[in-house]
């Protein structure tokens, strides 16, 4: 009789440090299905996987490969065995080709027939659906073309075991739709697939079963066709996820922020911002919803002093009102913003890389903001030592110490760290850019109470985000970009969805302008 | 003319050393670690050469050429391969800091080689000067109806066999690099070292290799130095340090391409000794002269630097070591 089980993995456990990434997890992936693999971030998902590709060992556990029991001692024991992963952040040499990329590693001739490769590639294409080039250079492609280079790869190792991390989040609609397609085909052809996601319906749409981990544990498995969304958040969170984000009505709001006549044009001469105009109120959240790359990284940057505006662009600060003094903050830079007392926090869409520094400890991070005060020629290390201390107890971060590099830590922490830090200047105006994005749910729902709270405490929140369900439940007012004009600013209580999206994507006539 | 051609030999003579010194140092680099060492090692080479034919033309009644060459040739490579193994343990094993080890190196090398070359002087005893005469005169033999061929034989054929040899390590590390199934191995473990080991490749064996290869390489440098350019002889006077040091300005110059580094080498070679056919140079301006191969690879790191070619980049991991549960 034929073995039921592709892979077995049993009792598996890893840590990291302190932090336990596997506990005692339990996975079976049986032949010839689709099987995803669900959990938030931070559940482990993809370690378990690096587990069975071999670029991690486990510390203890069993691993069963088509019924014998294997020692996965690295990825060569892996595809030895027919494992192929897949991995989030491709791994792929830029200044190779195609053909070169799928060639190494591989043992061979000493010289590489670059024909016979070429030639087995297009066999892999024509069979399940693709279209890979092999000479073309990996630094030349588009990321769909790189995952399609990276899957091929792995089938022409011979893979009949695939894992799949995350592989829809660099892709369109479109894409996704081509990817599960060659999915199926792969699988009709008998071979064995796991997907890691945190998609739900993603999970419904495409595998045959599912395997859920939460916190690094094994929760359960279920048929697809028995399972659906609800079940499946159940057991993914632990408890029922009420979409019940707290909206408080603004509470006697003032202007903030005057934006009048904002125009930004990049490196090329494109017209990234348009003529914006609009004005941010003290107490109230004000959503930014648009088709990513619509100016909203443009006009945050404009206000935190970081872009070059066209002339005419004016941002004006006013700290008591709209009858007070008023400070211009176009043309100025983040310091010397600082320094006339205007307290601007910025949560940047790249996070490590403009928000932390990624080789730094959390209190090296803290004093990144407050190294110039004091008048002692050394820095104050204690209150950014308290501030650290503060933060992760506040905010639960998972942290080995606080003088860990942010960059161990995984990707809800990092932004819990940081968005604990702005908050900790005690801003006027917070500026927040897909502050949730890749975050589970409670760490997203943590974000949430935190800019209610900036909220109640009068500062002018401005969320760019991408999830519209919650722009709809968290903001009191969302403005619409679209191409980099301003579309519409619409209420957050009796806006609607098909409304949002509908003026994300087209451009309304001049004069249709309301609210 | 004539002062052409002599400029154009000894600028080969030149090359040659520093060819050595930067195709070892490009094969080691592909691996992504980058050896300052260069110098040291080239040091190790040229003295434990000098060394071995000493002392083989020491206790030998009757000296033979070619004996002294091959023993001199297996010690050089030899003694700069244990430089490397000393470097590719630090930096690969230990994970120590590649520029501190590599700088390290090359002090070490320089040390060594010149605690030595003073002790072989001594011993030498008379002149307080040391030749190795017999075997250099094996390195530095040629054949004679070729390198008669007038001027052709002379910028063609007048050179020692290891002015050869280099343009052929150069060329077969080219090949290396760019055909063979190692090589591609070698380069994306140099670029990403996570991604050559997820895809299979031992990216700490070819690390360890290639910079144990490559410190040989390089070694053959000082060895070539020692033997032909200075003539079997061995001064402290730190001129392979400077040579070093101009290997290193050659593999960027080369933009890593061994092939390149081959006319690359030889244009230094004119562009240092040109002062010599300038008349009329003072002390000053020969110096000046002499910075010009330096000049020379700050203006194509600026080019290369505005082109911004994917082509023409250091391997991208270079100066990192790897550690596969890294997170």
């Amino acid at each position: 009789m034929a073995e039921e089980f592709a892979v077995r993995m049993v009792d598996i456990t890893k840590t990291f440090g302190h932090v336990k990434a596997n506990d005692k997890v339990y996975l079976e992936l049986r032949k010839g299905e689709i099987l995803s693999l669900l959990g938030e971030n931070g559940s482990g998902k993809t370690t378990l996987m690096n587990m069975l590709s071999g670029i991690y060992f486990p510390d203890s556990g069993r691993i069963y490969v088509n019924g014998k029991e294997v020692v996965i001692a690295s990825p060569h024991d892996a595809y030895a065995l027919g494992i192929g992963m897949v991995h989030q952040h491709f791994k792929l040499v830029d200044v190779l080709t195609a053909a070169e990329n799928i060639e190494l590693g591989l043992p061979g001739k000493a010289v590489v027939d670059r024909k016979a490769v070429a030639a087995k590639v297009r066999q892999i294409c024509d069979r399940y659906g693709f279209s890979v080039d092999p000479d073309k250079k990996v630094y030349d492609m588009s990321v769909s073309e790189k995952q399609t280079l990276e899957i091929v790869k792995t089938l022409y190792r011979g893979a009949d075991i695939l894992i799949l991390d995350e592989p829809t989040a660099v892709l369109t609609p479109q894409e996704t739709e081509k990817l599960f397609a060659v999915m199926r085909n792969m699988r009709d052809d008998g071979k064995s697939i796991i997907i890691i996601t945190h998609k739900l319906n993603e999970v419904l749409a495409i595998s045959d079963r599912v395997t859920i981990l939460r916190k690094g544990e094994y929760i359960g498995d279920m048929d697809t066709a028995k399972a659906d969304a609800r079940s499946l958040t159940d057991m993914m969170v632990g408890r029922t996820v009420t979409l019940n984000i707290r909206r408080d009505t603004p509470a006697d709001p003032e202007r903030r922020l005057e934006i009048r006549n904002l125009t930004v044009k990049d490196a090329e001469g494109v017209t990234r911002l348009d003529d914006i105009s609009m004005d941010v109120y003290a107490g109230e959240i004000l959503g930014v919803a648009g088709i990513s790359g619509c100016g909203q990284k443009e006009l945050l940057e404009s206000i935190a002093g970081l872009q070059n505006t066209v002339s005419g662009s004016s941002v004006k600060y006013r700290p008591t009102g709209p009858d007070g003094p008023a400070e211009e903050l176009i043309g100025q830079n983040p310091r010397t913003i600082a320094e006339k007392g205007v307290r601007l926090a910025f949560v940047p869409e790249d996070r490590l890389g403009m928000g932390l520094v990624a080789n730094m400890t959390l209190v090296d991070n803290m004093m990144l903001k407050e190294y110039r005060a004091g008048k002692s020629p050394l820095v104050e290390r204690k209150h950014p030592h308290d501030m650290a201390r503060q933060i992760v107890r506040e905010l639960e971060v998972v942290t080995p110490s606080i003088d860990t590099p942010v960059r161990k830590l995984s990707g809800g922490n990092v932004q819990k760290v940081l968005v604990g830090r702005e908050i900790a200047m005690e801003p006027t105006v917070l500026m927040s850019a897909y502050a949730v994005r890749g975050l589970d749910i409670n760490t997203s729902y943590t974000i949430y109470r935190l800019l209610n709270e900036q909220k109640r405490r009068g500062v002018a929140v401005i969320y760019v985000g991408e999830d519209l369900d919650v722009l709809l439940q968290l903001c009191d007012r969302i403005a619409v970009l679209c191409g980099g004009k301003l579309n519409a600013i619409l209420d957050g209580r009796t806006a609607t969805k098909e409304e949002v999206g509908y003026l994300m994507t087209s451009l309304r006539k001049k004069g249709e302008l309301g609210a | 003319m004539t002062q052409l051609i002599s400029l154009l030999t000894s600028a080969i003579v030149f090359g040659t050393v520093i060819l050595y010194g930067a195709v070892g140092e490009i094969v080691t680099e592909k691996s992504g670690n980058l050896n300052l060492g260069v110098p040291g090692i080239m040091y190790l080479g040229g003295i434990a050469g000098v060394a071995a034919a000493f002392f083989y033309e020491m206790h030998a009644a009757e000296p033979i050429g070619i004996v002294g060459l091959l023993l001199s040739f297996a010690a050089a490579l030899a003694a700069s391969m244990l430089g490397g193994l000393i470097y590719a343990f630090l930096t690969i094993s230990l994970r120590a800091n590649q520029n501190v080890t590599g700088l390290t190196l090359t002090i070490f090398g320089a040390g060594l080689a010149n605690l030595f070359g003073g002790s072989l002087n001594t011993l030498a005893g008379g002149v307080g000067q040391i030749s190795v005469a017999v075997t250099s005169r094996a390195y530095r033999a040629y054949v004679p109806a070729l390198a008669g061929l007038g001027r052709v034989g002379q910028l063609f054929f007048s050179f020692g066999f290891m002015a050869y040899l280099a343009i052929a390590v150069a060329l077969g590390a080219s090949w290396f690099l760019n055909r063979s199934r190692a090589g591609l191995n070698l380069r994306a473990v140099g670029e990403d070292p996570a991604t050559a080991d997820a895809a299979g490749v031992n990216v700490t064996r070819y690390k360890y290799a290639a910079t144990c290869v490559g410190a040989g390489i390089s070694g053959l440098g000082g060895l070539y130095y020692a033997m032909d350019y200075i003539k079997g002889t061995w001064s402290t006077d730190g001129t392979i340090e400077a040579l070093g040091w101009l290997a290193v300005a050659l593999v960027i110059f080369a933009t890593w391409r061994p092939a390149r580094a081959i006319w690359s080498a030889y244009l230094f070679g004119v562009l240092y000794w040109a002062y010599n056919y300038i008349t009329g140079l003072s002390r000053a301006s020969i110096e000046l002269f002499k910075m010009l191969p330096y000049v020379v690879t700050i203006l194509v790191l600026v080019a290369v630097s505005l082109r911004r070619s994917k082509e023409s980049q250091p391997p991208k991991s270079l100066g990192l070591s790897y550690f596969r549960e890294e997170r």
